[in-house]
């Protein structure tokens, strides 16, 4: 890696799916601008670049770094800390890293739940019963992996962030977007965004930028989208389809509700909103249409994971963050090293 | 524990109904235990249930909800939508590990002063032997910074 006197660019991912190195990898030709005005120096996905390498670097080195992940592990926390030291600016990329996404649903379980299911349930081929340790004795010496934690934290929650940039994944016109502000601003052609901001994403809601056609809302029932035929033209939640559109932030172009589908809140809470969940409850409860206890029940029964729907993207970075179970829960280096699987061998 | 444990609850309150009826109790003496913190709303349909998430998640043990009767709403009917909102935040929070009994929804008109002195002694008795909430305690210790350094020391031993 000389010094071609380009600004340096990384991209790391903690815990997440990939999809957000896809969505930048889908800018297409952008992605030469990408390179043209960048050195990439770290980018675990796309390039061989070792942590050691990183940590070589002097601080404050790399100009942007594009984070994605939650943090769900001792790795995730000590490359969060890595990626802060050594970024001038650091992009909380992605809902994951924004507010814990799909592996933040995770914080409803304890660590045990979680093992249980990955390494002992039908989702795991396992028949030796093979569980991980966070240490294991070899005939060369100790060694370790990264020791896994009690409940999964966003980005923010670890170190101080630049700016957020939500979507699973962020929409790739919008990165498009931010990765041509950034190279103007590197040509003194235009400013950063104030600290903290959110980029590539709109201040509004989804339901401004859905063509769905809105009346009043009086819901007597609420259905998924598999039960009825659903009107093309009509406000989803009209017909009593629960989408979360109006607390999710705009950015996408609405294209969940354009498809037929309901709006399940990647992007975000909306500018404004402190907890998504409790948003989607205000919202959800001002529409249905019954003043009597308990029809409103069973109204509500028509929804079947209650926090699922409020909380599918956001559980990390809601108020409470997780169940009261998981947060009280061992840790994961207690439960690696207590070797909870008595058939198992350890070795993998 | 249990016995020396005084739960923190936050009332919030109409200014119609509820908040005059706390006022009332007041102003006649009754006596109800001092556990809660009251926060007088313009109605129990301005009830965001982020102020119920809010107050639990930074160390409310339980939260009172108080509005007009059903039908007496000042604002013609947000009490019903407070009552929906009510029964929702009630599941979501079952889910989240939260015993539903933290958040109770009472209806007070202004002259039940007596009444709401009795429910509010009532609730306190029953989050007392539910025991603290204590969420930032919860959040502080989720095994982070205690449990890293921790792993930190075995590897270097």
């Amino acid at each position: 890696m000389s010094d071609n006197g380009k600004p340096k660019f990384a991209m790391y991912w903690a815990a997440s799916c990939g999809g957000c190195e896809i969505a930048v990898l889908n800018i297409h030709e952008k992605i030469l601008d990408v390179d043209a005005n960048f050195e990439v120096v770290f980018w675990p996905v796309a390039m061989d670049a070792k942590y050691k390498d990183v940590e070589a670097m002097p601080d404050k080195s790399i100009l942007l770094t594009l984070f994605n992940g939650g943090i769900r592990n001792s790795e995730n926390e000590e490359l969060a800390h890595l990626m802060r030291r050594k970024s001038q600016i650091l992009v909380a990329f992605g809902s994951c890293a924004c507010e814990g996404c799909i592996p933040g649903l995770a914080n409803f379980s304890t660590p045990e739940q979680i093992f249980e299911a990955a390494y002992k349930s039908v989702s795991t081929v396992n028949p030796e019963g093979i569980y991980p340790k966070s240490s294991y004795m070899m005939p060369e010496g100790e060694i370790h992996i990264p020791t896994f934690y009690p409940v999964l934290k966003t980005l923010e929650q670890v170190v101080p962030v630049d700016y957020y940039m939500p979507g699973c994944p962020p929409e790739s016109h919008q990165i498009a977007a931010v990765i041509e502000l950034v190279v103007k601003v590197l040509h003194g052609e235009a400013q950063l965004p104030p600290a903290g901001a959110v980029i590539g994403a709109g201040n509004s809601t989804v339901c401004d930028d859905c063509p769905r056609e809105r009346n009043e809302k009086m819901i007597k029932k609420f259905v998924r989208i598999h039960d009825i035929a659903i009107d093309p033209k009509l406000c989803l939640l009209e017909q009593g389809v629960p989408c979360n559109g109006i607390a999710t932030r705009s950015g996408c172009g609405a294209l969940c509700p354009q498809a037929g589908a309901q709006c399940i809140g990647c992007y975000g809470p909306a500018e404004g909103v402190m907890d998504y969940g409790a948003r989607l409850i205000t919202a959800f409860g001002s529409v249905i249409d019954s003043n009597d206890p308990d029809e409103i029940e069973s109204i509500l029964d028509g929804i079947p994971d209650l926090t699922g729907q409020f909380y599918r993207f956001n559980l990390a970075g809601s108020l409470l963050r997780a169940s009261k179970p998981a947060l009280a829960s061992k840790s994961g280096p207690a439960l690696m090293s207590r070797g909870i699987n008595p058939h198992g061998n350890g070795q993998g | 524990m249990t016995e020396n444990f005084e739960p923190v609850i936050i009332g919030f309150t109409c200014n119609w109904c509820s908040y005059r009826a706390a006022d009332l109790a007041g102003t006649a003496r009754v006596k109800y235990p001092p556990n809660v913190r009251l926060i007088r709303l313009m109605c129990s349909g301005r009830l965001d249930p982020t102020f119920v998430i809010k107050a639990l998640a930074n160390g409310a043990d339980a939260v009172m909800i108080t509005g007009c009767h059903p039908g007496e709403c000042h604002y013609i009917e947000q009490n019903y939508k407070a009552l929906r909102r009510y029964l929702l935040l009630r599941r979501t929070l079952a889910q989240m590990g939260i015993e539903p009994e933290r958040v109770k929804l009472v209806w007070a008109s202004a002259a039940e002063g007596v009444r709401l002195g009795q429910e509010i002694t009532k609730l306190v008795e029953e989050i007392r032997q539910l025991g603290p909430l204590q969420w930032p305690r919860l959040l502080a210790g989720d095994g982070h910074p205690a449990e890293i350094e921790l792993a930190v020391e075995e590897v270097a031993a």
